[in-house]
């Protein structure tokens, strides 16, 4: 019984995953991608944790963890390149920031 | 607290129908918030698509996987992950929106200019019935 509740959740993850991906694919600017591929990462760290339920090893979850940190900074890395030119230095001007 | 959880209600324990609940509603949410990043008209508003994921959908799976855990271990495994998406996706969405404010995507309409529009286009339908 509890197998067709962790398949659920696996189908229902893969759909957004795949629609989520038709915009990374179709996104007329590139903030529309970072943000699809943005979702899809976030949606792969519960991808992960339920497969770890699926086959019985809930280690798995230490990948998810480690995952959701690295999409964090990834998304937060390109977020700065594309807005800065450069992830050392922000811009001069009005719209100085860290982020 | 797990006699409470594993006390049988009808055909299931109740901790399987908390994870039913939560993994079925938080599947629902996952799927409408990927259709709003795919239908939504501009970035900012597909952010809110991306945010309905990133909160329901996500979170509400993931508290029902806690009902499953067998162990205390994986339940503070799950509860980090859930903390650290609950205050990083906010802080991606910010520095996505200034960074898309700041490469010159068109903001939507102000509501004020919606009103303007809106008092212009009923004075016209009132103008034109005289």
């Amino acid at each position: 019984m509890t197998l067709t509740m962790f398949t659920v959740a696996s189908i229902a993850v893969l759909v957004s995953m795949a629609l989520s991906m038709i915009r990374a694919l179709v996104g007329p600017t590139v903030f529309d991608r970072i943000l699809a591929v943005n979702v899809t990462g976030t949606l792969t760290v519960v991808l992960i944790a339920v497969y770890g339920f699926l086959t019985d090893r809930p280690d798995f979850l230490d990948i998810g963890l480690l995952y959701a940190l690295i999409n964090f900074i990834g998304t937060i890395a390109v977020t700065k390149y594309v807005k800065f030119q450069d992830l050392g230095h922000p811009m001069d001007g009005p719209d100085e920031g860290d982020v | 607290m797990s006699d409470l959880l594993t006390t049988t209600i009808g055909p299931l324990a109740l901790a399987d129908w908390l994870s039913w609940f939560c993994i079925v509603s938080g599947s629902f949410f996952a799927i409408v918030g990927a259709l709003g990043i795919v239908r939504l008209p501009d970035v900012f508003s597909r952010m809110h698509g991306a945010g309905i994921v990133d909160t329901l959908g996500i979170m509400l799976i993931l508290v029902g996987l806690m009902f499953q855990a067998d162990d205390v271990i994986v339940v503070i495994k799950l509860g980090l992950i859930l903390l650290f998406i609950f205050f990083t996706a906010p802080t991606t969405t910010f520095a996505l929106a200034r960074a898309a404010i700041h490469g010159g995507v068109a903001t939507g309409p102000t509501a004020d200019e919606l009103n303007q529009a809106k008092n212009k286009k009923k004075k016209e339908a009132t103008s034109s019935k005289t």
